[in-house]
Order: structure tokens, then C-alpha cells, then sequence
């Protein structure tokens, strides 16, 4: 699903923030990606979106080498992917449920087509009630679950999330993790970036890819 | 599965399939650089329309005045120091009532020509002592042979001169064509330089906005369908400005048709109305300015839409 080789990246003439990346992504896999502030998780997280092109290596995503994509192929690719990101990204002026819509409404997608299937996930992450709040007035926590929701409602085959519990307190960091975890058992491979190890310590079958000093090096999970 | 619970959210009334809202418009209708647009497009559109409808009276009063001046020539009639002025006149009226009708012949006799040169001359002047010619007008039919009555003139009054004005008739078309002319580069202007504050306005839209583009781009939208959004905004911005603007220069020619009729009776208003006629643009003149706001607002869209598709390559 994606395979990095000899991964690196720079900014400008600067030294690599990433280099020599081995590693590989497989099908419904649960991964956490760690290690300390500023070791180049999000960063990481980008080159996975394609977000960021590499200075060197290749990226493979769905058997595609991500040097050669057009623009309309890369938009073809990320609607497989979901992402939720640290800072939400939510769009102000739009109600909840139309941030979640919002990658069903850039498919081209008649309203009356997604509306059921919406309302289903909201009320599936706890959001039934809150339809028709704008972000403002949503609590972290809120925002949080509609960020996830918005990265599920296309069903991805690969969830990118940075930090999703990072603005939670633990009982409720336990709940979306839940939430991941049952997207992994519907077939989706999960990345879920955090520093938090309580949360990592909940699931011992999930591979640890641990970022440091510009590398990464992967610990498998026990089976399940 | 069990939902995550509730954590301290400000509440809010529950939502029901029916009441929920949905279908507001991407990029957020609320913004300064919004309004900023439509008060350009309001006043770039208004600019244009009054150029344009001013054109558009000028071209139609050159062409009353071309009309006027063609519908009759004028004969002067030179007497020499020998020749009995009224028997030259006399016979001048008969070769023109020959070719023209009684009823289209008209001469100035001596006290119409004294009352002519009277603005200039003074009140006490004897014609008799001045070379003054005499004048006969002639109302032309639309099939009136003028070479024949040059001819006729030319062989039995060699001492008229018969002038069909059409040097006059020229040089009111150049002038008109040169007035159309500098309004229609006015008008060109204006449009110029309201693309370029359109192009400033979608620039800094696109900047204003730029997270929203992002977050599109990352749930997997198109570069089309992220146009065709700015479009929309684009667009509806343009159709408010264009429908202020336009709507203010109908009124501006509406009033001031009114203006003319009203003010027709005195001697401003009838030299205003001699000039531009009666600012009666008519309804193809003010479905051209209801052209005009349509083509702004279109403008508006085509303009914002290619700039956002080339902003939108740049970012690849």
C-alpha cells in the first residue's frame, strides 16, 4: 500500500529533517507513529500524503510511484486516503455536518445522496446532536470527532492522524482510539501519530514506528 | 460500538434530518475583500454604462443632425453690380419649385436676411449698401435630383450658389466618430482596469482562503471543482456589482431623459437638447447597459476563474 526506499528529505540547502527511510505500509495494519517533539512526525505524516514530494528515495503509494503522479492522479489517490490532522482543519464557517460532507460534496456528489449516510456517522461518533454547530462553538473534543469523521465518511484504505488525542483528556482519548480501532477491523490501515505512550500501551498488537534522530525504526506489535 | 460521550461543549439545540443545514458555499460570502469587489464592479460598471450610453446619444444626435442638414440645401444667390437681386431670386424660385415643389421652396426676403445679419450687425443696417446674398431653401424629397438642379442653376442663374451641406454632414460625422471613439477607449479602460482590480481582488481571495484550498486538496478535490467554487464566489460578487452599477447608470439616463423633458422649454434645455437630443436612450439603449452589467458579471467569473486555475497550477 505504501513503501518508502531511501527516503530523505531537506528545506532548501539545510541538512536531511529525514533521512534513509526503509519501511513499508501494508493493508489493514495499525500503526503508531512516535517519538520526540520536533523528530519529524508531522513531517513524516506529510511525505505519507504526498503533501511533501522527497529530496531523495521514492515513495510507493498503491503501486504508484509518487514522482511520476499528475496532479489529477494525486487527487485520485488522496480521496483513498483519510487524514486527520493535529489542528483540525475544520472549516469555520461550515456546520459539522457539512465539514464531514465535505470530501463526498468535492466528489461531485448529490446531497440527497450522502445526507443519511452522514447523519449515520455523526451519531456513530457521538455527534448526532451537534448537526448544525460551526466549529467555534464545538470543544476540542468535538472537533476532534468531526476531524475523524470527516477522514472516514469516504472509507478510507489508508487514515493518516496526527496526534487525534492530543487536545483530549485520557477517558475521551480512550474512546476515539476505539474509534480507530474499529475502522482497522473494517479493513482500513491506520497511522496514528502521538507521543502519548499510555495510549500506544492500550494496544499491544499495533507496530510502534518510532521517528528519531532523522530515522525510523520499527517495532512489531504482538499478535493479536 | 460504543459512541465517545459528550465532554463540556457549549449546548445546542439537537438536530433533526430535516432542520439540518447543509449547501452553504465553500468560500465564505462575508469578507472584505468581497465587498471591496463589489463596490469596484459597482462603480467600474456605472463608468462603463454612462460611456457607453453617452456614445450612444452622441452617435444618435449626429445622426438627427445629419439628417436635418441633408433634408435641405441652400441656394445663395450672388447678385453682380447689374443684376436686379429679385429677378435673380425670382427666377431661382422657379427652376428650384421645378424640380423640388412649390411647397419645399422657401427664399428670404430682404427683411428675413436683415433679421439674420441683425445679432451681428445691429438694428440700423442697409442691405443695400452691403454685398449681402439672398437665400433660398430647398426641402428635399428623397428622390430629388441635386445635379439637375446644379445644372439648371448653373445655366439659367449663374449668380447662385447652390450648397447641399454635405461638407457639413462630414464634418459632423468625423466629430461624432471621434467622440464615439474616445468613449468606446474610455469604456475599454474602465473594463481594463476593472479586470485588474479583479485580478487583485481573486488574488487576494485565493490568499484569504488559502486553508480552505488546502483542506480541499487534501479531502480530494479536484483543482476544477476548487475553481469552480471561487467561481461561483466570483461571480455572484460580479452579479451584485454589475446589477448596483448598471442599475444606477439606467437610473442616471432615466432621470435625466426626465430631466430634458422637463426642462425642454428653456433656453438651457433646448441647447442641451439641440446637442445630445433628449438623452432618450430608448429600449435597445438601455438593454445595451443591461448588456453591459451581464457582460461585467460574466467577466467577473471567466477573470477570477482563470486566475484561481493558474494559482492553482503554480501550487503543484
Amino acid at each position: 500500500m505504501l513503501h518508502f526506499e531511501n527516503v530523505g528529505l531537506r528545506y532548501g540547502m539545510g541538512e536531511e529533517v529525514v533521512s534513509d527511510l526503509n519501511f513499508s505500509i501494508a493493508p489493514q495494519t495499525f500503526q503508531f507513529l512516535t517519538g520526540p517533539s520536533g523528530a519529524g512526525k508531522t513531517t513524516l505524516l506529510r511525505l505519507m500524503l504526498l503533501s511533501l514530494r522527497p529530496t531523495r528515495g521514492t515513495i510507493h503509494i498503491f503501486g504508484r510511484d509518487s514522482a511520476t503522479l499528475t496532479k489529477d492522479e494525486l487527487t485520485g489517490l488522496r480521496r483513498r486516503i483519510g487524514v486527520v490532522f493535529q489542528d483540525f482543519r475544520l472549516l469555520d464557517h461550515l456546520t459539522t455536518y457539512e465539514n464531514v460532507a465535505l470530501p463526498l460534496r468535492a466528489l461531485g456528489r448529490a446531497e440527497s445522496s450522502y445526507r443519511a449516510e452522514v447523519m449515520e456517522l455523526l451519531r456513530w461518533v457521538g455527534l448526532g446532536q451537534r448537526m448544525n454547530a460551526i466549529p467555534p462553538v464545538l470543544s476540542g473534543g468535538e472537533k476532534q470527532r468531526a476531524a475523524i469523521a470527516r477522514a472516514l465518511i469516504v472509507r478510507p484504505e489508508l487514515l493518516l492522524a496526527d496526534e487525534p488525542t492530543g487536545n483530549v483528556d485520557p477517558g475521551l482519548a480512550r474512546r476515539l482510539l476505539r474509534l480507530f480501532v474499529e475502522l482497522h477491523r473494517l479493513g482500513t490501515a491506520v497511522v496514528i501519530a502521538t507521543h502519548d505512550l499510555q495510549l500506544m500501551d492500550q494496544l499491544g498488537f499495533a507496530r510502534r514506528m518510532v521517528v528519531g534522530d532523522g530515522r525510523v525504526d520499527i517495532f512489531e506489535g504482538n499478535p493479536e | 460500538m460504543t459512541e465517545p460521550g459528550d465532554d463540556g461543549a457549549a449546548p445546542i439545540a439537537p438536530s433533526s434530518e430535516a432542520a439540518v443545514a447543509r449547501g452553504a458555499p465553500l468560500i465564505p460570502r462575508d469578507s472584505i475583500s468581497g465587498s471591496a469587489l463589489v463596490v469596484v464592479v459597482a462603480i467600474m460598471t456605472f463608468l462603463a454604462c454612462l460611456t457607453a450610453g453617452g456614445a450612444l446619444l452622441v452617435a444618435q444626435a449626429s445622426q438627427a443632425w445629419k439628417t436635418d442638414v441633408l433634408s435641405d440645401l441652400t441656394i445663395q444667390v450672388k447678385p453682380g453690380p447689374d443684376d436686379d437681386v429679385d429677378r435673380v431670386v425670382e427666377r431661382v424660385v422657379a427652376i428650384a419649385v421645378r424640380q423640388a415643389g412649390s411647397g419645399a421652396v422657401h427664399a428670404y426676403s430682404a427683411d428675413d436676411s436683415k433679421k439674420l445679419l441683425q445679432p451681428w450687425l445691429g438694428d440700423n443696417i442697409d442691405l443695400a449698401l452691403l454685398p449681402v446674398p439672398r437665400i433660398v431653401v430647398v426641402r428635399l424629397a428623397n428622390d430629388a435630383d441635386i445635379a439637375a438642379l446644379r445644372t439648371s442653376l448653373a445655366r439659367e442663374a449663374p449668380q447662385a450658389d447652390l450648397d447641399d451641406h454635405r461638407v457639413w454632414a462630414s464634418r459632423i460625422s468625423v466629430m461624432a466618430g471621434a467622440i464615439v471613439s474616445l468613449a468606446l477607449a474610455i469604456f475599454l479602460l474602465v473594463i481594463v482596469a476593472m479586470a485588474t482590480a479583479i485580478g487583485f481582488a481573486t488574488r487576494g481571495a485565493v490568499a484569504e482562503n488559502r486553508e480552505i484550498v488546502e483542506v480541499l486538496h487534501f479531502v480530494g478535490a479536484s483543482d476544477r471543482f476548487v475553481a469552480n467554487q471561487f467561481h461561483g464566489h466570483f461571480q455572484r460578487l460580479g452579479f451584485q456589482g454589475a446589477a448596483i452599477g448598471g442599475g444606477a447608470a439606467i437610473a442616471f439616463f432615466l432621470a435625466a431623459a426626465g430631466l430634458s423633458r422637463w426642462s425642454a422649454n428653456s433656453p438651457g434645455g433646448a441647447e442641451l437638447a439641440a446637442l445630445f437630443g433628449s438623452f432618450a436612450l430608448g429600449p435597445g439603449g438601455y438593454f445595451g447597459l443591461l448588456l453591459v452589467a451581464g457582460v461585467v458579471t460574466l467577466l467577473t467569473g471567466i477573470l477570477s476563474r482563470r486566475i484561481v486555475v493558474r494559482h492553482l497550477r503554480a501550487l503543484q
